[in-house]
């Protein structure tokens, strides 16, 4: 499992780097932590002729936690989303989830922004930033724009990202209330058989806001907006439960693979997503 | 106590750290410190890396390679193919079951990532360029992945082969089969099961898997054109053999072949075949005279180098109404892939599976194998048990629950009423084999004592009433299993690989400063050996371990040897360690007899001297002793201290144990956690009890892979579906559950120092018991038998088949 050949650069800012995707078009490809991207390489199922390391750009860095908006650097490692203690009180929820993305090993090299913008329906980032209401900041060759991660994904990698653009920052509003990260995987290193995240918030006993995603569930993450009203103005009694995972289920569309055939994989869903909404109403 | 005095006899003894000692592993030093020395790790000057093209069809035929364009490629010195190697018939080569294989695809290729061409660079990254620009020409076939189907259809698998109505193993009824073994009374079987009260019939399937050792498969071939000598570095479970099987394949003298296995990354029975890729490399290293290396990565590994089991057990077992059984019938349909290359001994096509009467006193019984050829991957080696001997295991502890749920009856108390008593050692089985020792229902008392049986039962009898009351969605199973195992391969007379008998040498060397040198006809992959061996030693002849080096592996040194699987190598090569040292202590009892100016009869052995009966005061150490034999010319005795012997089994042993495994299922989703996991080991004499709770730790952990998700899968146009560690479950230390290791010690009567061997019973014993407790757990709720592996959405299924999800 050998690449093929590739040239390797190094720049130093997100200009130069743009300028090199746009330099070698088809043929350059963005490397963060390499975790996606270097496998598909060496089976020869990505050819890649240019690959643009973005490790050395500053910029691309570091969480910010201002005036309750969290700003997160598409190079962040999903270790340092685990090990950031201003960002587990802003937004628990990423911890939770960045435990149950791979390993240690991987987590401490792979990144958010790799995860957000490899477009894989099996990352677990994607689905928590539509869970988060998150906006992504692309920077390319005219200038920077913003995506909401409700907009961005598209089909299996595809995004609405440019070949020529870079993701370079992700931001949300920090969350408040009960959430949740509910995952069911084969094993310690698995995608999920079926991911689901939820953010919720309560008043007076009753549910006031609810956020809904899920992940592998589909071609693309899946945020379930009727799910989540199935939810507000419930006490989330079983009923509500039930109601919302049955509209979070009209909105899948899983396929077989080696983690089971599709009725598994609708049913394992419905228990995790109820799983999640309970654990994250026992928060609220 | 005063630092002056003698040790005592206690102290002596220790010292030794012989049998019985857990003295830690010496290799450990260098395996944790990443200076193992690996077949990946031999970098010789010049060398050249080889690596395949292969195939992306199960079944096609090959009407081009072009490799014009891979020679262009910088660093690309050759291209071999078929027909390169025709000229020197190596396009083709012998299996060990009596087949033979291609080397590289003549004319058709009949597996999924079979070779099809082998690219010959200045390295690795080179080769891989190379390969990616050869062009073949597929013309795609028709697939049979069932070997059901295979033994119906037209289509022909094995055309060079198509017209022969004779095998290797007697007639072959249809092209794509391969053979029909048989032993035990059909007629009295079938006689005792119509005539029976009860009788229980079910299929069991095994299926297909992978050792998958980390170290993958890999060799360094170096043929020195001067002198004409042949170096091959390989990880090769059996060297001595591959030396042989070289020899006889390429011409060369034997005498003029080295093979070498260095430091071996686990083998698990992965490494005992001969593969397309030493073949390749040697060639190669002939036709450039430089060293040629090739090494798997892990996909070729899970791919193309042998896999395990994937055995279509049919079983009838019949009792009478109180539960005594009366007969077992066993019909296998085996799934060989696209070559027979099981590694077996050679009489023995499906290898030692008539030990599936198991632990059990059955009056009759019959077992027919028919080996089928598939467009699948060839292998079929023993997965860290001796040969089809967990395949027997699984079915038989399968079988018995079958029967115990026809009968309404405790599982546990089933096995109790059938075991083999103690009193009926040795004991002659239905189907031909001698067990040598046994005491199965005191080491089945304790295992149920420690467990709490009892209580076990009763938790489970309320969590089955809980569940039925909506109160939770977790079932508890407790999974049930006695395991017997042959082991030990083998006695000369009925046990060969390639018409080499299956004996176990050793060669001793005793220094004259009183350290010593053993080597040894096997070869470590991870058992310990050179910690264990040397302890058997210490005992035997009195030097202690810590100064006795235990080297093997390397043909030009170590004595003829048949290698390291089945567990053999403590059973055989360890009989010839300790009969070895008997020799070197019968020398030494001369010697010292002669210093101490006595007849050699009025000394005897004491721990680490020979000592004047009824003198204790009047000793010589077997230092001082081993000093004398090279420094004093003894009338009568050769100088020097050394000994080798060749060691052949009177018998296979037979060892045993009793594990019992509770787990907890979730029925929503198919996740399982087990609560508990209590494993006893009967080994016989236990050398080393630190190695024997390692060895165990391991195989329970591959018996939780094999029985809760691990499997070689294939899609129905051949499809390799499993061939990385994303989808081939390899579980971690998260998925791994706490073990408690218990034992009884019932020795072998035949070996010397009565040990059996038990690096490969956990696996045996293993995936019986994780499996038997996912069937438990729906016992209640009508469940007889779902196939492994039990993973999340099989079991699911179970539960979604028996109405659980409402
Ligand atoms: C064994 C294993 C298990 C895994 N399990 C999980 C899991 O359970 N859940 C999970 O979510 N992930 C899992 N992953 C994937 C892992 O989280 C990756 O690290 C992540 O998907 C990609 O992040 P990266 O930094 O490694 O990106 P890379 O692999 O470097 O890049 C991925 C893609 O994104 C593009 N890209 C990266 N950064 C940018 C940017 N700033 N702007 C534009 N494009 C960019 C690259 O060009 C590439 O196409 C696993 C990986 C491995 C190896």
């Amino acid at each position: 499992m050998i690449p093929a050949a590739f040239d390797y650069h190094r720049p130093a800012d997100v200009a130069s780097a743009i300028a090199l995707l746009q330099e070698h078009g088809d043929g350059a490809r963005a490397l963060a932590g390499g975790h996606s991207l270097i496998p598909m390489m060496k089976l020869r199922m990505a050819s890649v002729d240019h690959l643009v390391d973005l490790q050395d750009i500053d910029e691309l860095k570091g969480i910010a936690i201002t005036g309750g908006k969290v700003s997160i650097g598409a190079m962040t490692t999903q270790n340092e989303l685990i090990t950031n203690d201003v960002l587990a009180q802003a937004a628990p929820i990423l911890r939770e989830a960045a435990l149950q993305i791979a390993d240690p090993q991987v987590r401490y090299v792979g990144t958010i922004g790799g995860n957000v913008a490899n477009g894989d329906p099996g990352n677990d980032m994607p689905g928590l930033m539509q869970c988060l209401n998150a906006t992504f900041t692309l920077v390319g060759p005219d200038g920077s724009r913003d995506v909401a991660a409700r907009d961005f994904y598209e089909a299996a990698y595809m995004t609405e990202r440019e070949d020529e653009e870079l993701l370079t920052r992700i931001t949300f509003v920090a969350p408040t209330g009960g959430y949740a990260y509910e995952k069911q995987k084969r094993k310690i290193g698995d995608y999920a058989t079926a991911a689901c995240a939820v953010q919720l918030s309560k008043q007076g006993g009753e549910c006031a806001t609810a956020a809904i995603a899920m992940t592998n569930l589909s071609d693309v993450p899946v945020f379930s907006e009727a799910a989540g009203a199935a939810l507000v103005g419930t006490a989330c009694d079983a009923g509500a439960v039930k109601a919302a995972v049955a509209a979070a289920l009209e909105e899948i569309d899983p396929m077989e693979d080696n983690r089971g055939p599709v009725d598994f994989k609708r049913h394992v869903a419905g228990v995790i997503i109820s799983r999640a909404i309970e654990r994250a109403w026992s928060r609220a | 106590m005063n630092d002056q005095s003698p040790p005592t006899r206690e102290q002596r003894v220790a010292g030794l750290k012989g049998l019985g000692c857990s003295r830690k592993r010496v290799e450990d030093a260098r395996f944790t410190q990443g200076k193992g020395n690996y077949v990946d790790d031999v970098k010789l000057p010049g060398m050249l890396f080889g690596d395949f093209v292969r195939s992306p069809y199960a079944h096609a035929r090959v009407n081009a390679i072009r490799t014009e364009e891979a020679l262009k490629v910088p660093g690309v010195l050759a291209v071999l193919t078929a027909k390169d190697l025709e000229p020197l018939s190596l396009h083709w080569m012998p299996t060990l079951a009596g087949d033979k294989q291609m080397v590289l695809a003549d004319g058709k290729v009949l597996f999924q990532g079979q070779e099809v061409a082998f690219v010959v660079a200045t390295d690795r990254y080179a080769a891989a360029d190379g390969i990616a620009a050869v062009e073949v020409d597929y013309e795609e076939l028709p697939v049979l992945t069932d070997p059901f189907e295979a033994l119906q259809s037209d289509v022909v698998l094995r055309e060079d082969i198509a017209d022969q109505t004779e095998g290797a193993h007697g007639a072959r009824r249809h092209h794509n089969h391969i053979f029909l073994w048989e032993e035990g009374d059909e007629a009295a079987t079938n006689q005792a099961i119509e005539s029976a009260e009860v009788v229980a019939e079910e299929m069991v399937y095994y299926h297909r898997t992978h050792p998958c050792p980390l170290e993958t498969c890999g060799c360094v071939a170096s043929m020195d054109k001067v002198n004409g000598k042949l170096t091959v570095y390989g990880t090769f479970q059996a060297p001595h053999v591959v030396r042989t099987v070289a020899s006889l394949l390429s011409g060369i003298e034997e005498h003029n072949i080295r093979v070498i296995s260095p430091d071996i990354g686990g083998g698990f029975g992965n490494k005992v075949g001969v593969y397309p890729g030493y073949v390749c490399s040697i060639v190669a290293s002939i036709v450039t005279g430089k060293p040629v290396k090739w090494i798997e990565n892990r996909m070729d590994n899970l791919m193309a180098t042998a896999f395990a089991r994937d055995y279509w057990m049919k079983g009838k077992i019949s009792a009478t109404r109180d539960g005594k059984i009366t007969g077992l019938h066993c019909h296998v349909t085996a799934d060989h892939g696209a070559f027979d290359a099981c590694a077996d001994p050679t009489k023995f096509p499906a290898g030692f599976f008539h030990i599936c009467t198991g632990s059990y006193d059955i009056p009759v019984a019959y077992v027919g194998v028919d080996g089928v050829y598939t467009n699948k991957a060839p292998g079929g080696v023993a997965y860290r048990c001796s040969f089809r001997v967990t395949e027997a295991a699984y079915f038989i502890e399968r079988m018995i629950e079958v029967l115990a749920i026809e009968l309404g009856m405790d599982a546990a108390e089933l096995r109790a009423k059938n075991f083999i008593r103690a009193d009926q050692f040795p004991y002659t089985s239905a189907l031909g084999w001698e067990y040598d020792s046994g005491d199965y229902h005191t080491a089945w008392d304790k295992a149920l004592k420690a467990v709490d049986y009892e209580g076990l039962r009763r938790e489970q009898a309320e969590r089955v009433e809980a569940f039925k009351r909506g109160e939770t969605r977790k079932l508890l199973g407790i999974g049930l299993t006695h395991f017997t195992e042959i082991v030990g391969a083998g006695p000369v007379k009925n046990c060969d690989i390639l018409g080499m008998g299956m004996f176990d040498s050793c060669e001793i060397r005793v220094h004259p400063t009183g350290s010593a040198i053993a080597r040894l006809g096997t070869i470590s992959q991870g058992q310990g050996h050179a910690t264990t061996f040397a302890q058997i030693l210490a005992s035997e002849i009195g030097i202690p371990a810590d100064s006795i080096t235990i080297e093997e592996g390397d043909t030009d040194t170590a004595p003829y040897g048949l290698g390291t699987y089945g567990s053999r190598s403590t059973p055989v090569a360890g009989a010839a360690t300790a009969m070895a040292g008997r020799k070197i202590r019968a020398k030494a009892q001369m010697i010292a007899a002669y210093l101490l100016e006595v007849h050699d009869d009025d000394v005897e052995f004491d721990v680490d001297r020979f000592v004047v009966k009824g003198a204790p005061e009047r000793f010589k150490t077997m230092a001082e002793i081993a000093y004398a034999a090279y420094n004093q010319a003894i009338p009568g005795v050769e100088p020097g201290l050394e000994a080798v012997s060749y060691y052949d089994p009177p018998n296979m042993t037979y060892p045993f144990g009793a594990y019992i495994c509770v787990m907890e299922i979730d029925v929503d989703t198919g996740v399982h956690e087990i609560r508990q996991f209590y494993a006893l080991d009967d080994c016989g004499t236990r050398i080393n009890p630190m190695v024997i709770e390692g060895q165990v730790h391991g195989g329970l952990t591959e018996a939780l892979a094999i029985a809760m998700g691990q499997e070689i899968a294939y899609d129905e146009i051949g499809n390799h579906k499993t061939a990385t560690f994303m989808d081939f479950f390899i579980p971690t230390a998260w998925e791994t559950p706490t073990y408690t290791t218990d034992h009884t010690e019932t020795p072998s009567p035949h070996h010397p120092i009565g040990a059996k061997g038990v690096g490969e019973s956990p696996n045996v014993g293993g995936v019986p018991a994780f499996s038997n407790a996912v069937h438990d757990a729906f016992r209640a709720f009508g469940l007889r038998q779902a196939h492994m592996p039990h993973d999340q959405w099989r079991v699911w299924k179970i539960a979604h088949d028996l109405g659980l999800h409402g």
